[in-house]
């Protein structure tokens, strides 16, 4: 993938993604085949350089139906996730974005382009794949993503070079002569985010990028998300309702429900501080080692007659010289003669912050 | 490449035309028309005794008369499907998500079937013109006819305009070309219908704008300066012909979007 600004076969320069830009030893190889990255610039340190976008009190109406209720939220660089129930506006704002869907108030910017004012700029300079099936009709793979980019304003001879590379990175090296109608769901998913790829976006909006596929495609393609935002510090924006799918590829979310934003931060924040949460059971006085619990500065809550759900933060074990450990609690039992019986650690999810968000059991 | 975005559509459109054996067969067949006419220009060029059948202006007239039946087959071939395979495929929200507006990409739809329907009118037609002043070899028919270098041209852009359009507002309509192709098929041959009932009922053909074919007959016969063949006034029929295009991109304007919202 060549993620470098290089003179095309018309003696254009292309524009250098933002991204990438600044300092040339912080460039990636134009080689996706190896996708080497030669630079050992910080993750992500190009991409968060601001918000990619940004809406303001944003409303979108489909009738009588208020999908957007005066979102406003912003995505900074890296890997965002869009996380929120089916329904909940996500797929919306992504169209209000591209321009597809007029909003009836409010303002959006993209890359700090206005939205209602310069829609061909953001698109020149955006991904996007779709949640449903979508291909050009009797296409094959290479032919269809190579027509993209020209669709998007490369040269012929450098979209059918760029198709080549972005198969190889989506794993359809082997399977780009066949016609896409021919593809099975994983692939469609694939050949969708090779599309969105091709032109060398600044930003990429990914639209349910795992839907129907099986466990070990869903697996390979948040792989490939992982790597765009990790490793390749491309600036995308993943729309999802799966939790661990944003979990695993993003750094931050922005929580929707009913067309609102109910949350928004670094996934690790909302998860609150670090350390661990551990449900545990004892013989003794329950209420009174409660209380030793919190005095040690934990959360610790009684869910039933003898069990506790106990938040060791980070701190707390460190002081023992164990973080993340159990030994705290093991300490504090020990000292004031309670057995512990059942101990189970678990850790606070992003589950459990959208489950908050949304107020939800 | 700003604004050019339509040209990439209208080559790749082409190309995947070009790419259908039976379609060759039907670009062929359609020039067969123009073989016969080639090889009646030379006899009355080269031979007295074939005067009889020596071209005049109306001889480009009935040519292209000759050819509607093939640009009304090529219509629903390469138009029944130019939309509205791209509807069935979720195409749109792919070619709307890239640097390109609405028009830019039907633009780029118009310009397949307008060129192949051009292929098989104008062209010909032209060549017609030119291989007369060949054979004959001189300029004096072309310049007693002068007005059928224009005429041609704009009776064959009319015909493709009227359509390109109408083809692609009902492409637009449907996620199925087959169904597209029968809607096309249904106008023509019912309008035509209405109009032969109503010449019954009337003995007129005053209502000859009911009739899709017959409203481009009246006008192309206005443009090549013969009598014009229905009661209807020209103007009307212009004016039919015109609204039709008009209401095909208001119909495109609704259907072409990324997203179809269902309220």
């Amino acid at each position: 993938m060549r993620w470098v600004c290089e003179e095309r076969s018309d003696g254009r320069a292309r524009p250098e993604p933002s991204w990438n830009s600044g300092n040339p030893k912080h460039r990636i190889s134009k080689d996706l085949e190896s996708m080497e990255v030669v630079s050992a610039r910080e993750p992500h340190a190009a991409a968060k350089t601001g918000p990619v976008v940004h809406l303001d009190a944003v409303t979108v109406i489909y009738g009588a139906n208020r999908a957007l209720k005066g979102v406003s939220a912003r995505f900074e660089g890296g890997a965002v996730g869009l996380l929120g129930p089916n329904g909940a506006g996500k797929s919306t704002m992504l169209k209000a974005l591209l321009g597809f869907i007029k909003p009836s108030e409010g303002r959006m910017t993209v890359l700090g382009l206005d939205v209602a004012e310069r829609p061909m700029e953001i698109r020149a300079r955006i991904g996007y794949m779709p949640e449903s099936d979508a291909h050009i009709p009797g296409m094959n793979a290479v032919s269809f993503v190579a027509y993209c980019g020209q669709l998007a304003g490369l040269p012929a001879v450098d979209a059918m070079q760029r198709a080549h590379e972005v198969l190889y990175y989506v794993g359809l090296g082997e399977a780009r002569y066949r016609n896409i109608e021919t593809y099975s769901t994983g692939m469609k998913q694939r050949i969708k985010l090779a599309q969105a790829l091709v032109h060398d976006p600044d930003l990429l909006f990914l639209d349910e990028p795992t839907n129907g596929m099986d466990p070990k495609g869903r697996d390979e393609m948040l792989e490939l998300i992982r790597d765009l935002g990790h490793n390749k510090n491309v600036n995308l924006i993943l729309s999802s309702h799966l939790l661990p799918d944003v979990e695993f590829t993003c750094d931050d979310v922005i929580v929707m429900d009913k067309g609102q934003v109910v949350a928004q931060g670094p996934i690790a924040e909302l998860k609150g501080p670090g350390g661990r949460v551990f449900e545990l059971r004892i013989k003794g006085n329950l209420p009174a080692f409660l209380d030793v619990l919190r005095q040690a500065g934990m959360e610790a809550t009684s869910t039933d007659e003898d069990v506790m759900r106990v938040f060791v933060p980070a701190t707390a074990g460190a002081v023992d010289g164990a973080a993340n450990s159990a030994l705290p609690l093991f300490a504090l039992a020990a000292r004031h003669g309670v057995q512990v019986r059942h101990l189970r650690p678990s850790v606070p999810t992003l589950e459990d912050v959208f489950a908050k968000a949304v107020g939800h059991e | 490449m700003p604004g050019q975005a339509w040209l990439v559509i209208a080559r790749a459109g082409i190309m995947t035309m070009l790419r259908k054996r039976a379609f060759l067969g039907l670009l062929l067949a359609s020039w067969v028309p123009f073989l016969v006419r080639a090889v009646q220009i030379y006899l009355a060029a080269n031979y007295p005794q074939a005067s009889l059948i020596a071209p005049t202006a109306e001889t480009f007239r009935q040519f292209l008369a000759q050819q509607d039946f093939l640009v009304f087959i090529m219509t629903i071939y390469v138009g029944a499907g130019l939309i509205a395979n791209d509807r069935r495929a979720n195409a749109l929200q792919i070619y709307l998500s890239k640097p390109l507006m609405r028009s830019e990409y039907i633009a780029g739809k118009a310009a397949v079937l307008f060129s192949f329907v051009l292929f098989v009118t104008l062209v010909p037609a032209l060549l017609l013109l030119v291989l007369q002043v060949l054979f004959a070899g001189s300029f004096e028919f072309l310049q007693k006819n002068l007005f059928l270098f224009p005429a041609i041209i704009v009776a064959t852009l009319l015909e493709a305009l009227l359509s390109t359009f109408a083809m692609l507002a009902l492409s637009s309509l449907s996620k199925s070309s087959r169904y597209v192709g029968i809607l096309y098929a249904g106008i023509i041959f019912f309008t035509a219908a209405i109009y032969g009932v109503m010449v019954a009922i009337t003995g007129s053909t005053r209502l000859a704008w009911l009739s899709l074919g017959a409203n481009l007959t009246q006008v192309i016969d206005v443009i090549f300066r013969l009598k014009p063949r229905y009661a209807t006034p020209w103007p009307v029929s212009l004016i039919v012909i015109l609204a039709i295009v008009a209401l095909s991109i208001s119909v495109l304007e609704r259907r072409v979007r990324g997203v179809e919202i269902v309220t």
